[in-house]
């Protein structure tokens, strides 16, 4: 197994009606009716065909897409269910049109055996709503002192491994870790932060930081560290993915690396690529996230490194923190921001409609291209396959409230932000995970 | 004024006129009296919640409350619930509850003025918050010109030394741009914050520019800001290239210095005891000037929400409603002009 979803409820049986279908992966961009059987797509074909028992969708002005795929969520359990657990975490996916998500291991205690992972299997069998894989920790602990299993963990399920939250300083741990990894074939997601550099910093540094007299995180601090990890990489020949890469230099690093033939992915959050540090002067801690937003030229480079393909998958990095942690003074609170159930809408306003980046590169980094990464099933549009996918309204604007999120925290960064592109419906594995119609 | 004072932005040009004016006229003088209390704010409460190590903020500002008959209370977070894990929301709601006109709070993080601001009716001063802001040291820095120099428009300042980590600085380029003066930073490189070109100001890493300057403003090393971290190789580099002492000082210049001072580090001992510096003045000034922000924060507003209402004022002072009704209740004319009650009292 890989991923995991709890099998409740039945498999849907429904036609939905005159939607747009899009889906890049099987080449479909059309205007028709799709009848999904006992959770099954059926058939992919306008017209008057016998549809049986099946419930009526009205696709009329709607977009169906496969449905995404997150490498990146905090899902806070075990240690911090007040703030999200598996239950809550997968509703707010399947809310943001979401299929599979990947759960992080930087939890209390740390997934960093197989036995952590096979309760949290177990759980997932239980409470998710969308398929559930798991990241296992590169260290112990996240200590960055010794390798914790990645062989006993990769058995138990892994799909990859992380120390997120923290990078891995040692490069001679990170070098045994690559080839760890190869050994079982998974890759690696790595956080990327030069500490030293980063060093007391809680925002970009740059005016705003200078102006408002915070500590910078200079843009430096991640792409040196992306720059050094890419080279170790390219010389174990290791699979290596970068986790939320913020800036222009990163992006480069990346370049350079697939050019000299590693087999690099990398990830971009909806908040770097939607906003940029001036957004920090009103010292809302909802801003507050590593890495922090940057200036708008990183914002642009971000954005194009999308649209050309450098960037290949967009992650949320959904990361829940209580009410009373973010309110505090802007230095005090803890780094991240949620994301699941805003991350197409805010992307589709931002970037699809103000013409940046194309529907078809969109989808594809929140679907196909991450599922790929780090193998995991492919949602795609297609008869013969489980349903797993998503009907969007991009026509009626709405503003992001997160009074009404599923997810049990609020540190939202589109907090009142009007955008199109509201997902209505979600399906995984063929059962209905998400309906607002 | 507005309601609250955290940023040197919250003021324009006028407003810091109109301040310094009142600090001048009703305030300055009433030090060298006997009887150095006016009856002011009698019946108002002033809470000073400091968060940080202080002298001459806490001092000024607790006599400033106490020489216009404020009820002054002093919150310091070693002594109260802040070391038993309670956050600054539920201090500042805790507080509120007591009803205080002004809260004047001195924190160590950036914007924590205006955090509490959200959490209490009352009106809100930032007496220092991280390395953000200090407007009243900024407000008083430029009384202290204006009691030397007179009119600022057109004088030249070197601010000088620890700017990376200087409130001090941030509120001053602020606040001596719209006096319209002239800012030259002078700094090494690794004491002057990445994006320093936001400032609007001239950047040296020379005390050669000092030549020229009407007044040269010298800020605190802050070492304890420096722990872990390499900005300086040596203290002997920094003395020999940025020290600034009587030699530097031209004819007619002044030199400031918000205080403490570390002697010997960013200013010579002989120049920390010259007539050329200002220092003491400033520490003088801090008290009128601090005198008049506590004033004014509560009539202009006063005025500002009677003018609102436009309806005759009844309320007693110290009514039992929220601060926010009753300083809709009250009209200027239940602030006692200052001045008639000096000749009252004194």
């Amino acid at each position: 197994m890989t991923t995991i979803i709890a099998k409740r409820g039945t498999k849907a049986t429904l036609v939905i009606r005159d939607a747009r279908v899009f889906d890049p992966g099987s080449g479909i961009d059309t205007r028709t009716d799709v009848l999904i059987e006992k959770g099954q797509i059926v058939r992919i074909a306008p017209g008057k065909g016998s549809v049986g028992e099946a419930q009526v969708i009205d696709g009329a002005g709607r977009l169906l897409l496969p449905g995404f795929v997150d490498l990146h969520a905090h899902l806070r359990s075990p240690g911090r269910e007040d703030e999200e657990d598996m239950a809550s975490g997968t509703r707010a996916a399947a809310a943001g049109g979401y299929v599979t998500i990947c759960a992080m291991p930087n939890t209390d205690p740390v997934v960093d055996n197989a036995a952590v992972i096979a309760s949290l299997a177990e759980l997932a069998e239980a409470d998710a709503m969308v398929r559930v894989a798991f990241l296992g920790a590169i260290s112990r602990g996240e200590k960055g002192d010794h390798l914790s299993d990645m062989w006993d963990m990769a058995g138990a399920g892994a799909v990859g491994f992380t120390d997120d939250g923290r990078p891995v300083a040692d490069a001679g741990l990170l070098r045994a870790a690559f080839q760890a990894a190869r050994n079982v074939n998974l890759p690696l997601s790595l956080h990327c932060e030069d500490l030293d550099l980063a060093g007391a910093g809680v925002v970009n540094e740059g005016t705003v930081s200078a102006q408002l007299g915070l500590a910078g995180i200079p843009g430096t601090a991640e792409s040196s560290d992306v720059a050094r990890n890419l080279d170790i990489a390219l010389y174990e020949g290791a699979r290596v993915h970068i986790a939320h890469v913020s800036c222009a230099r990163s992006v480069a690093a990346v370049d350079l690396a697939r050019k000299a033939g590693g087999a690099v992915t990398c990830e971009v959050t909806p908040h770097h690529l939607a906003l940029n540090d001036e957004e920090v002067r009103g010292l809302d801690a909802n801003f507050k996230m590593n890495p922090p937003l940057r200036n708008e030229a990183d914002r642009l480079a971000l954005v194009e490194a999308l649209a050309s393909g450098v960037i290949d998958c967009i992650a949320t990095d959904h990361a829940p923190h209580a009410t009373q942690e973010k309110e505090t003074p802007f230095e005090e609170a803890p780094f991240g921001v949620i994301g699941l159930e805003t991350a197409f809408a805010v992307l589709y306003s931002e970037l699809v409609q103000a013409g940046a980046v194309s529907l078809e590169v969109l989808v594809q980094a929140m679907s196909s291209n991450p599922a790929r990464a780090f193998g995991l099933p492919v949602p795609t549009i297609t008869e013969g396959q489980e349903a797993n996918l998503c009907l969007v309204d991009v026509d009626e604007e709405y503003e992001i409230d997160p009074a009404g999120f599923y997810s049990k925290s609020r540190n939202s960064a589109f907090s009142g932000r009007k955008v199109r592109g509201r997902v209505l419906l979600t399906l995984v594995a063929g059962r209905m995970a998400h309906n607002i119609l | 004024m507005n309601r609250y004072l955290l940023s040197m932005n919250d003021l324009s040009h006028e407003d810091i006129e109109s301040l310094l004016a009142t600090a001048r006229v009703d305030f300055l003088d009433l030090s060298k009296r006997d009887i150095k209390k006016v009856p002011t704010l009698r019946g108002r409460t002033v809470i000073d919640l400091f968060y940080e190590k202080s002298t001459r903020t806490s001092t000024s500002f607790e006599l400033a409350g106490k020489r216009l008959s404020a009820d002054v209370i002093n919150v310091k977070a070693d002594s109260s619930a802040v070391g038993k894990g309670e956050s600054l929301k539920d201090t500042t709601l805790t507080l509120n509850a007591y009803r205080p006109d002004i809260i004047v709070i001195r924190h160590p993080h950036v914007g924590a003025a205006a955090f509490v601001s959200r959490f209490t009716e009352a009106h809100v001063i930032n007496a220092g918050d991280g390395m953000g802001e200090h407007p009243t040291q900024c407000l008083l820095d430029i009384f202290s010109m204006q009691q030397e120099f007179g009119e600022l428009k057109g004088l030249k300042v070197a601010i000088v030394g620890d700017i990376l980590h200087s409130r001090v600085a941030r509120s001053n380029i602020i606040g001596f741009q719209k006096m319209g003066m002239e800012v030259t930073l002078v700094a090494p490189p690794a004491l002057l914050p990445r994006g320093v070109e936001a400032f609007g100001a001239e950047v040296s890493h020379s005390l050669d520019a000092l030549a020229g300057m009407d007044m040269i403003y010298l800020l605190r090393m802050q070492k304890e800001r420096h722990e872990g971290a390499n900005f300086l190789p040596s203290l002997r580099e920094y003395i020999a290239s940025y020290q600034v002492g009587l030699r530097h000082v031209g004819k007619g210049q002044r030199v400031l210095h918000p205080g403490p001072i570390n002697r010997g580090v960013e200013i010579e001992g002989a120049l920390a005891d010259s007539q050329e510096n200002l220092i003491l003045h400033q520490v003088e000034a801090g008290l009128a000037v601090r005198m008049a922000v506590l004033y004014r924060i509560i009539v202009d507003n006063a005025v500002a929400d009677s003018a609102a209402e436009s309806e005759p004022a009844t309320g007693e002072a110290g009514s039992t409603g929220s601060p926010e009704k009753s300083d809709t209740g009250k009209s200027a004319a239940q602030v006692e002009e200052p001045v008639k009650n000096i000749h009252a009292v004194g």
